[in-house]
């Protein structure tokens, strides 16, 4: 498909987004729902107030710290689980079962461990993000051909170095798409988090607009997630499609 | 039981029992998280008790309803854009999008709109969950081999029984596919939307009792939930395996 016709079919997507909302916004009212142009003049007051950039601050800062701890713990287990064979065998489907429960149940426990404020929020985000991350890292291991680990062995090449040398960059693409995975879910614990207990960041923004029934300002910060998260994933992903290439 | 089967289940109770022993040790604070066996029994005595039927009834109710609309509504648009190539095409960015933002932010708006009620949860819930089927049946409907349709027009057979004796079989793997994330989606949304901010159900006690501080009821409930949702993907799980070995078995 060429290039133009996937921007105009991206287009011709906003534009159905856009008149849908519209239509709503008739349906459901002013107070409810403000309609797409006022809201995008708002957009442009909003973003340069105080108001706004502390609490994306937060969210963003959060967000960095969970990010770190997700793909730290996530790739450690990954890596573990992937070249120890016994180990992968017992924990994968633990992790899998562990990655359809509904994590939001455990988001007050982690609040009673961690407290609320930043380390809660970081806790949970990264609650999200291990899962995914770890288990694509194990299959990206587990499909690195054998004879590259002989290649390694013959070589006398120590554990760590095997890990830096052969397995991540063998692994990297399929690794790649853990990361950009995670990083959604990640942002979405960061959010959860912050809609239910918490006195800063984007999440909490939303939740107290809508109970100062300030429909505005709230679907605003709605559509600046919902923007960040898209061009984010479009731009992981143009990442991992060159890394997909380059194998 | 295979010998990595047995690891698991001494892994998991050894992990559950050192939780227990933390706990009763006073390693880990009364306050924060309670002893596994407690959990259990306050579990018990909530259920026959009969407090909280009400509200599983409700939350349990709403799930269901997610699920069918989304099962429903997904495989009928699947089928819809996989019979238009161009609108598919169009969509194909919007489908690869989908789940990496976080449809959730739209829940206040959508209590905003509707009010406080269960339709932003099942409107929130059908959100997350229906994409998911709808993006498994086009996988599966591309997965029919070309070969059936031809084998239904020699024997001259009408577009409905091509549909159900071809069509539907050799997709379904990739629709049950599509039904386990909706479940699993389904399940998430909803208990997340009433945890959030919710009238009434299970995820609106557990925020509750947390906010009361009655560890022993909102511990109980967390394991319900936990239980609830563990047996549900455990039976998908096993049909899918089941399903899997008796198409493999079938084969020559």
């Amino acid at each position: 498909m060429s290039a133009t016709r996937r921007i105009t079919d991206t287009l011709v997507i906003v534009a159905v987004m856009l008149l849908v909302w519209q239509i709503l916004h008739q349906i459901a009212g002013e107070t409810a729902l403000p309609a797409p142009l006022p809201t995008m003049t708002y957009l442009m007051h909003m973003v340069p107030t105080a108001r706004f950039a502390t609490n994306a601050a937060a969210t963003l800062l959060a967000l960095s710290f969970a990010l770190l701890l997700a793909y730290a713990i996530g790739l450690g287990i990954g890596v573990w689980m992937g070249a120890h064979r016994l180990s992968g065998a017992v924990g994968e489907p633990i992790l899998v079962a562990l990655y359809s429960l509904p994590k939001i149940t455990l988001y007050p426990v982690v609040l009673l461990i961690f407290g609320l404020g930043l380390s809660g929020k970081v806790a949970f985000g990264a609650m999200h993000g291990i899962l995914p991350v770890a288990l694509l890292t194990i299959g990206a291991i587990r499909a690195i051909p054998p004879v590259y680990l002989r290649s390694a062995r013959t070589l006398h090449l120590s554990p760590w170095q095997t890990i830096a040398t052969v397995l991540l960059p063998a692994a990297l693409p399929e690794v790649f798409t853990g990361l950009r995975i995670g990083f959604s879910v990640t942002l979405l614990g960061v959010l959860l988090g912050e809609m239910f207990a918490s006195k800063q960041g984007l999440g909490s923004l939303i939740m107290s607009d809508m109970s100062l029934a300030q429909s505005e300002d709230m679907v605003t910060v709605a559509i600046i997630l919902f923007a960040f998260a898209a061009i984010a994933n479009a731009l992981l992903l143009w990442v991992e499609h060159r890394l997909h290439r380059r194998v | 039981m295979t010998r990595v089967g047995l690891i698991r289940i001494v892994v998991i109770v050894a992990l559950i029992g050192a939780l227990e022993l933390a706990c009763r040790l006073g390693f880990i604070n009364h306050r924060t998280i309670i002893p596994p066996s407690e959990m259990a029994t306050a579990l018990y005595s909530l259920l026959a008790s009969g407090a909280i039927n009400a509200d599983i009834e409700r939350t349990l109710g709403v799930i269901l309803l997610v699920i069918a609309l989304s099962i429903v509504f997904g495989f009928a648009l699947g089928v819809v854009i996989h019979a238009l190539p161009r609108v598919r095409e169009a969509l194909d960015p919007l489908f690869a999008t989908y789940y990496a933002v976080p449809i959730f932010i739209f829940y206040p708006v959508l209590i905003a709109i509707f009010g406080l009620s269960p339709m932003p949860i099942v409107l929130i819930g059908v959100a997350t969950a229906v994409v998911a089927m709808i993006i498994a049946t086009l996988n599966g409907l591309d997965r029919v081999p070309r070969v059936l349709t031809k084998v239904a027009r020699v024997h001259r057979l009408g577009p409905v029984t091509t549909a159900v004796t071809l069509q539907l079989p050799a997709a379904a793997p990739y629709l049950f596919t599509g039904v386990k994330l909706s479940v699993s989606y389904g399940f998430i949304a909803v208990i997340a939307a009433e945890f959030i901010l919710s009238p009434a159900g299970l995820g609106r006690d557990i925020a509750d009792a947390y906010a009361d501080f009655n560890n022993r009821r909102m511990y109980a409930l967390i394991l319900f939930l936990l239980i609830i949702a563990t047996i549900v993907n455990g039976l998908l799980h096993t049909l899918d395996m089941r399903w899997t070995e008796r198409r493999a078995g079938g084969r020559p």
